[in-house]
């Protein structure tokens, strides 16, 4: 991707990815009650990469984010699956789910359940594909 | 685990490590490590003899898969007596002599000997096996020893390509028989042969018994080269000199003659047995001596003529069959002929096994075997010639030797078919005395001109060089033993009949009685058979004097003409045709691979849908109203979809597509599936993209090429494939038998996982699994990208380019 000198281009998507990544990131933690999930969340996360290597370019994407996707992918991966084999500890099924209420400092009473780690994985590797599969054909001429 | 055991397994573990003796004693032939096995086993056998003959058999089980029936059952009776002192007397013979004929420096003698014990062991499995599978096992053993023995001088082309046509020939007459072993097991439920003659009466008329019955024959007559399958016999020739005697005269090739005595309690009651088996041994019969006067090869004319004594043997055991139809009335004339049979068997294997070694020493000595090269050897090589005298005239039928008793048992065999007042055979019976009349007339002949085109006239000094001297002691003593035994059985022929005979025949008739051998005499007064015997000789001395005169006869008939162009061309013709079929549809055109798929897909499905009535209604299936919203939208998508193949450019179609999947995002807000639209808008959105980052680099969209015909064509299959799964997915529906389990979802989404949003909980909580390995998917393909991108084998060509 060749680099954009369109400074309106630029300055909305300053503002915008940020507004994205929160949209994602609600998008995220709202999925087990209301529309949203790791899936969504994550290629919602991608696209306001992608919006961002699209206005500047890769190298200045891979210098505000120095992530290793691969990496990211796999780690979304691990999680995915200790989050399924944590249900061994408890002489639980493979990827059995558990919820509770607690009493958080600032937020009150929250639901916290583990289906929230199995998604959080679903989001990184979802983020980690989506960014490689761009960026290795977005940096082949 | 019996002794029984113990001499079928020798073989095999000497064979295991014979070679090992091979790398060890150089100087010593391994052939000397070899000789004790058959030797050991051939005791064992003349020890059994008494029992045997006391009418016991010896009989001993191991286990083997008790499961399915198949058990390792070892069974010594008059029958399995006769052809193991065969395989075991001639097998040690045969080392004997190959010790002398083969070079331990210039052949590879230890792959040899490894295959003649394999051959031997599994030849012994064949005849002393009471179990069809085990049996079938041995069987092909056989073949597959054969194969590798036929083939041991494998660096020439007609090695392999008789080893070849045997293999495929025997291979495919074992796979027959194979099956009719199954349907015999079918039909009576035991893989046992003594238990299935039990059962024997119960088995004719049964739907299954003929085409057991041919199964079965067609394995015994490929083996035996029985006419048609005849012809890979002659070619199995190329074998070492040993391996011909041993195995293509003396004991693979009489396999199916003891499949044919064993299964004749089975089958034999019934007139077609009677017939296929007495007619395909009387065409060999004739079909072998008549062809074999043709050749010029020693060995293939004995080739043919081992055929022709083989089809001898046959029809007789057709012949004798008839003794279980009459069950009791005038037995002793047809089990006349099963004693000739038997009687004959054991004087071909003597005779045959030492015309093959005689052929061998003169090729040895000589280094030719064609009868035109050859001449007066009878002055330098006295003891061959003898041998081959007393062989050639022993088979030619001539006193005082045994192919003269087996031959005169044989014409009074045939000549009792015309008292057979049943099968309709009377009207024929002219037809089997007739033919074998001639055919020994032939047998005659060929005997004649191996003996006399080979030994008498002048020598050829001027082709073969140097005359040649008489063969090595050892080269002599196994064809001597063999003569001498031609004589022995041949002044005293009742030798045996207590012995070998009666068991071997009561053996093939066991539901039988009163089976007796009769005695035989040299001398029995002026009958028929003695006649014809003296019209034998005279026509044959007339007809080889005159041979000059009438041999082009065969250039008439067959001429060109034999069994082995069939074969080739039906080799040949069914590589060429399998080539056509498979280039005719595997035109490597991706289009056409899929128009096979979907038009397979459409004659299935809408062959099953024909069959049913799709639009029966079960149960309570209510439709939804249809709302204006879905109107609009249905027609939109179809007018992006109808266009997408219209569209002349590349970016066009893909605007049309994500239009199309824009729309179906629609359908999910329409239908109530927000997260679905959500997924649905971005993934299609980053495909547009992806398909947009592709195809920027991709040259402009050609315009596939087709005639009408063809165009219209793909119209119809697609117009079809769309029209089936429409009527599925229509029928599908109106099918509302059972309640749907998503209730469970929605009761317990937030009760069990503390979810609202059930889908967001199937996928996390209830079917995590599908999910964690949908991420898998995922990962799998991003990384196949990148590989497929970055990792890229360029050719040195490009690399050099790059710099």
């Amino acid at each position: 991707m060749k680099r954009t000198d369109d400074v309106v281009l630029q300055t909305t998507s300053q503002v915008t990815v940020f507004i994205i990544i929160t949209f994602s990131a609600f998008l995220f933690l709202a999925g087990h009650n209301n529309p949203g999930g790791g899936f969504i969340g994550g290629l919602m996360s991608a696209a306001a990469l992608v919006l961002l290597a699209l206005s500047y370019d890769l190298k200045t994407v891979k210098q505000a984010l120095p992530v290793n996707f691969h990496y990211m992918t796999a780690t979304g991966m691990l999680i995915a699956i200790f989050s399924g084999m944590g249900s061994f500890v408890f002489d639980a099924p493979f990827l059995s789910q558990a919820y509770d209420y607690f009493d958080l400092p600032l937020l009150g009473n929250v639901e916290l359940a583990t289906a929230m780690v199995f998604d959080l994985g679903v989001y990184l590797a979802v983020v980690g594909v989506t960014m490689t599969i761009i960026l290795s054909i977005g940096e082949d001429r | 685990m019996s002794m029984l055991h113990g001499v079928i397994l020798l073989p095999f573990v000497a064979a295991a490590i014979v070679p090992l003796f091979y790398k060890l004693f150089r100087r010593i032939h391994t052939g000397w490590f070899v000789l004790p096995v058959p030797l050991l086993a051939f005791v064992y056998f003349i020890l059994s003899m008494p029992t045997i003959r006391e009418g016991e058999a010896i009989q001993s089980t191991v286990s083997w898969i008790p499961s399915l029936g198949v058990d390792i059952t070892a069974y010594l009776d008059g029958l399995g007596l006769l052809f193991s002192l065969l395989i075991t007397g001639i097998g040690t013979l045969v080392v004997i002599y190959s010790i002398y004929y083969l070079s331990k420096e210039k052949e590879a003698i230890h792959r040899f000997y490894m295959y003649l014990l394999l051959f031997m062991g599994a030849m012994l499995g064949v005849v002393l096996s009471d179990n069809l599978i085990v049996l079938y096992g041995f069987w092909e053993l056989t073949s597959l020893s054969s194969f590798l023995l036929i083939a041991f001088w494998y660096n020439r082309d007609h090695s392999r390509y008789g080893a070849l046509k045997s293999m495929l020939i025997t291979v495919f007459g074992g796979f027959a028989m194979l099956t009719g072993f199954i349907l015999l097991y079918t039909m009576t439920g035991t893989f046992s042969i003594r238990e299935i003659i039990d059962l024997a009466p119960t088995l004719p008329g049964q739907d299954m018994f003929v085409p057991a019955m041919i199964l079965v024959l067609l394995g015994a007559f490929t083996k035996s080269a029985q006419f048609p399958f005849h012809i890979w016999l002659p070619d199995a020739m190329e074998a070492p000199t040993p391996v011909s005697a041993y195995l293509h005269s003396a004991t693979m090739v009489k396999a199916g003659l003891y499949v044919v005595a064993r299964f004749s309690a089975i089958f034999a009651g019934d007139a077609l047995w009677f017939w296929i088996v007495s007619l395909t041994g009387l065409v060999t019969l004739l079909w072998g001596s008549y062809t074999a006067v043709r050749h010029t090869d020693l060995k293939a004319i004995l080739a043919y003529s081992t055929i022709s004594q083989l089809g001898l043997i046959m029809c007789l055991f057709g012949l004798g069959s008839a003794s279980f139809y009459t069950g009791g009335a005038d037995i002793a004339l047809y089990t006349a002929a099963i004693m000739t049979a038997v009687f004959h068997l054991i004087n071909h294997a003597t005779f045959k096994g030492a015309l093959f070694m005689v052929v061998g020493i003169v090729d040895h000595e000589t280094g030719t075997r064609d009868i035109r090269k050859l001449g007066g050897l009878m002055a330098f090589m006295p003891v061959t010639f003898t041998f081959a005298l007393i062989g050639t005239l022993s088979m030619a039928g001539l006193p005082p030797f045994n192919g003269f008793l087996s031959k005169e048992m044989f014409f009074t065999a045939l000549l009792s078919v015309a008292e057979m007042d049943f099968f309709s055979v009377q009207s024929w019976s002219i037809l089997f005395p007739v033919v074998a009349w001639v055919a020994s007339v032939f047998t005659f002949i060929y005997s004649l001109i191996i003996l006399l085109k080979t030994f008498t006239g002048r020598f050829p000094k001027e082709e073969l060089g140097e005359p040649p001297h008489e063969a090595s002691l050892g080269l002599l003593i196994p064809p001597g033993i063999l003569a001498l035994l031609v004589i022995v059985f041949g002044l005293f022929p009742n030798l045996l009949t207590h012995s070998l005979i009666e068991p071997a025949m009561q053996a093939i008739l066991p539901t039988l009685d009163n089976v007796e051998a009769k005695h035989i005499s040299m001398w029995h007064g002026f009958v028929p058979e003695l006649w014809m015997t003296i019209g034998v000789a005279v026509a044959g001395i007339l007809l080889y004097l005159t041979l000059k005169r009438w041999q082009r006869l065969y250039s008439y008939f067959p001429g060109s003409l034999s069994f082995s162009r069939v074969y080739d061309f039906l080799l040949k013709g069914s590589q060429r045709f399998s080539r056509i079929i498979t280039d005719t549809y595997m035109t490597g055109s991706l289009r056409h691979y899929m128009i096979y798929i979907f038009v397979f897909l459409v004659l299935v499905g809408g062959y099953f849908l024909t069959r049913i009535n799709p639009f029966e209604r079960h149960g309570e299936v209510v439709f939804a109203e249809v709302s204006i919203y879905e109107v609009i939208l249905t027609i939109v998508l179809l007018i992006a979809a109808i266009a997408v193949p219209l569209a002349k450019s590349r970016m066009a179609a893909i605007v049309l597509v994500g239009a199309v999947g824009y729309m179906v995002t629609l359908f999910f807000i329409i239908f109530r599936a927000p997260d679905l639209a959500l997924t649905q808008m971005i993934v299609e959105t980053v495909s547009v993209a992806l398909f947009l980052l592709c195809f920027y680099h991709l040259p402009k969209l050609q315009k596939e090429k087709s005639s009408r015909g063809m165009r219209i064509f793909k119209l119809i299959v697609s117009g079809s494939v769309g029209l089936l799964v429409t009527l599925i997915a229509l029928a599908v529906s109106n099918h509302q038998m059972f309640d749907s389990i998503s209730n469970y979802f929605v009761e317990e989404s937030y009760r069990s996982a503390g979810g609202k949003n059930i889908v967001n909980v199937i996928l996390v909580d209830f079917r995590g699994f599908d999910t964690f390995l949908e991420i898998m998917v995922l990962g799998a393909a991003s990384l196949a990208i990148y590989a497929l991108i970055k990792v890229r084998d360029r050719t040195p060509h490009e690399r050099k380019e790059e710099r």
